[in-house]
């Protein structure tokens, strides 16, 4: 079992880097005078309605939509900022160092609610929360757990049911699982517990939500940690085999955010589809993938992470270091 | 008369423009002293801020196995999270190597000048207010300086200002208009009291030489008592001039009248021709003395009682009835004869001796200037005023000079011959304007003078 962990090490790693696209598609018209580059962590499927409509809208513009990891996104965009034109991604916390260190174009005259916003500059466009996913026929005589607290007992009672079938980000490759697996940790001493029984049984690391889906879909996997709900909801052949789980006692809730960059080659028609994002998005009703901004809960009482400047905490190295070394030892248990 | 007083700038405006110019320096001053202080104040909330991020920081650093670590507390850069979305930078340093955080963001020997851990500097294109805060860490065997800067743009503090300096625009603004209303009334209460006594002044009759005896405001009372000075000196001098004239004329004509008989006399005892008539020039020459000492007592006197009108219910047509007959016997010399007409009676209010002393002037006039064998005509009318016309069938006024008659000692080309001191019509203006009347000369068509009083 041990040889698969590192075979996962050893091979993700590489499946993940920016060198080759997750994806890469064009939208619009090939011949078109402007070519928006959007990099992007977001799936192109949960993406293309948006991505349609708005070439279908501006014909003048084509859009050449670049799929990558979290992670390795900001280390792309960061050596070549003049390259892009908009950076979409779901690791709130990357996203916010990038506006604060300036990569980011302040776009004046957009109505969005503050909490949704930084500096005018970094808009977030979809509230998410990280979900249990379950495979329910794992679960077959047991109670589906509805609480961080509910999967150790779970876990805890019956070892041998779990061992090696349990699946979470790789927070040192993935910026997302970083992002979940810190503020976690901020929230409750439970998420230690629960990396501590996790690690005990042999838990698989993913780069990618994706992939940890399909092992799921599978059977590969009974358990996945903080997935996004989002992309197992999506999925519409596991409707039947997957639980998707909401921990109740604490919901870590993400939001995707967008930022035209700063040295943008086509700023504005890069604004022009900021604008069109966050109008898809804010607006109820509108029957596509992507999980609608939730625009109506006001800002007091809300568990989303907080888009401000605390995001980049975690970001330190010397804190990274430091939170790395205590996950390292908590899931992968030198056995 | 009036000569034009020359005036230099207006007191008022002088006043105004320096109460005004001081609160808008007020108002200027104000403004800037309250940006000021308040900006220090904001800066200060910031710096506090800072300094508490700092330290939280500072506080998180340990040693463990020789090795620092620095645990960042999540609230130290939450703490940062302003309105306006600030960028937060930090850097935080072992000795003098940078552990982690932005490179460049401070030198720690830069910081131990003294100048305090508050620094305005520029990072990343943008000013950003910077502390730096170091501690001394002791391990097993080593010992070590940990120093941390904390840096934040200035977004929210500028529009604390902008907010803070409108404000205070505001109230400078106000504070000015509210001022320059108080000095506008400040000054003009104050012109005001000389626009009193202005008027005061203004309203005053012609004679009235009293002293003013309204209070003043007490910068004023040099003025009014300097003034009621110059006019009381002014009284006495007009006074004296006046009594002085009346001694004298009296002085002349008693010995005039002595010189007089005593001409007479001789004259009944002169036979021889050529002396008789230098003894008839004589007693001429002493005739046109005495009536112009006469008539100059008269004027005196007419002027004094005009300062003091002494007025009684009278009746203008029996005093002229009366006038006329104590002077038929002088018409009746010349042949003249002396014709009452108008209105039964007229009642008026007024000092009768002034009143005869102007009709009997008009009436010598007509007597010396008409033809013997001819009518004066004297008629009293109230409708549609109160006026007493004294016409005579003589040659009537020389045209040319009818204006200028009643002037003091004045003598038209027809008096050639005619014994007078150019007093007469100036005795009938005055007594007229002295009852708030006026003399009116005309010569009638037919030919002849008219010289009518209309009160
Ligand atoms: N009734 C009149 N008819 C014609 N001229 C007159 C008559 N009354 C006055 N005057 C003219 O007015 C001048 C001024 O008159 P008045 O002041 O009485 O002085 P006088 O002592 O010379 O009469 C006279 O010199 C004379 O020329």
């Amino acid at each position: 079992m041990r040889y698969l962990v590192v075979l996962i090490f050893g091979i993700l790693p590489g499946l993940c880097l920016a060198q080759d696209w997750e994806d890469q598609r064009a939208f619009g018209d090939p011949g078109a005078e402007t070519t928006l580059r959007i990099i992007s962590s977001t799936d192109t499927s949960f993406f293309e309605p948006i991505l349609a409509s708005f070439v279908a809208e501006n014909p003048g513009v084509a859009i050449e939509y670049l799929v990558t990891g979290t992670a390795a996104l900001d280390g792309l965009f960061r050596a070549d900022p003049e390259k892009f034109d908009l950076v979409i991604s779901s690791a709130m916390d990357l996203q916010l160092k990038l506006a604060n260190d300036g990569f980011a174009l302040r776009i004046g005259g957009v109505a969005h609610p503050d909490w949704a916003e930084w500096r005018q500059s970094l808009f977030a466009f979809t509230t998410e929360p990280a979900a249990i996913v379950i495979n329910r026929a794992a679960f077959n005589g047991l109670e589906i757990p509805r609480t961080r607290q509910d999967l150790i007992h779970a876990l805890r009672d019956e070892p041998e049911r779990f061992h090696g079938k349990l699946g979470t980000y790789d927070v040192r490759q993935s910026g997302l699982g970083y992002l979940f697996a810190t503020q976690d940790a901020r929230a409750s001493e439970t998420y230690w517990r629960l990396m501590e029984v996790m690690g005990g049984l042999e838990t698989r690391l993913y780069c990618c939500s994706g992939e940890m889906i399909d092992d799921l879909a599978s059977g590969e996997i009974v358990v996945a940690y903080n997935v996004l709900g989002s992309y197992a909801a999506a999925r519409k052949d596991t409707e039947d085999t997957l639980e998707i789980v909401l921990p109740s006692e604490f919901p870590t809730t993400m939001m995707r955010t967008a930022l035209v960059s700063n040295e943008a080659p086509n700023a504005d028609a890069a604004i022009a589809f900021m604008r069109h994002l966050i109008g898809v998005q804010t607006r109820r009703g509108v029957d596509h993938p992507l999980p609608p901004l939730d625009v109506a809960k006001d800002s007091a009482g809300r568990s989303t992470i907080a888009l401000e400047p605390a995001l980049m905490t975690y970001l330190d190295t010397l804190k990274r270091r430091r939170f790395l070394q205590e996950w390292e030892s908590a899931i992968i248990q030198q056995r | 008369m009036t000569e034009a007083v020359q005036a230099s700038g207006s007191l008022r405006n002088r006043l105004a423009i320096t109460l005004i110019g001081g609160a808008a320096i007020l108002a200027v001053l104000l403004f800037f002293l309250v940006r000021s202080y308040a900006a220090q104040i904001a800066q200060q909330g910031q710096d506090r801020i800072l300094g508490a991020s700092a330290t939280s920081i500072l506080d998180a650093a340990s040693i463990r196995d020789g090795v620092i670590e620095v645990d960042i507390p999540y609230a130290a850069f939450s703490m940062l999270g302003t309105a306006s979305d600030d960028r937060v930078f930090y850097a935080i340093y072992q000795d003098d190597r940078l552990l982690s955080g932005y490179p460049g963001l401070s030198l720690p020997d830069a910081d131990l000048d003294g100048n305090g851990p508050f620094r305005t500097v520029e990072f990343e294109g943008a000013d950003v207010r910077r502390v730096t805060a170091s501690r001394t860490l002791i391990g097993a065997d080593v010992r070590t300086v940990v120093s941390v800067s904390v840096a934040q743009t200035k977004d929210a503090l500028a529009g604390t200002l902008n907010r803070i300096s409108r404000n205070a625009a505001l109230f400078g603004v106000g504070f000015f208009a509210l001022a320059a209303l108080l000095s506008f009334w400040a000054t003009s209460t104050t012109i005001g009291q000389l626009m009193r006594l202005t008027n005061s002044v203004t309203r005053r009759g012609p004679q009235d030489l009293s002293p003013f005896a309204k209070p003043v405001p007490s910068e004023m009372v040099p003025l009014v008592s300097s003034l009621n000075n110059l006019m009381g000196r002014l009284d006495q001098s007009l006074s004296q001039s006046e009594d002085f004239i009346a001694e004298a004329a009296h002085r002349v004509r008693t010995p005039l009248a002595t010189v007089r008989s005593h001409a007479e006399a001789t004259l009944q005892r002169v036979g021889k021709e050529e002396n008789r008539q230098a003894l008839r020039s004589m007693v001429r020459a002493i005739d046109e003395s005495s009536r112009a000492a006469g008539q100059l007592l008269d004027h005196a006197m007419i002027t004094f009682r005009a300062d003091h009108l002494e007025r009684q219910d009278i009746d203008l047509v029996e005093l002229v009835r009366d006038l006329v007959v104590r002077l038929t016997p002088v018409a009746e010399m010349k042949d003249i004869a002396l014709i009452l007409s108008g209105d039964k009676t007229a009642p008026f209010s007024g000092d009768p001796i002034l009143l005869q002393n102007a009709f009997r002037n008009a009436i010598d006039n007509a007597l010396k200037y008409a033809p013997s064998e001819s009518s004066i005509e004297i008629s009293v009318s109230t409708s549609p005023e109160t006026s007493v016309k004294i016409c005579d069938q003589g040659a009537g006024f020389p045209p040319d000079e009818i204006d200028n008659l009643a002037t003091r000692f004045a003598r038209g080309p027809n008096s050639d011959g005619i014994i007078g001191s150019g007093l007469g019509l100036t005795i009938v203006r005055d007594v007229a304007a002295a009852h708030g009347g006026t003399m009116t000369l005309r010569n009638t068509p037919g030919g002849g003078a008219c010289v009518i009083l209309s009160f």
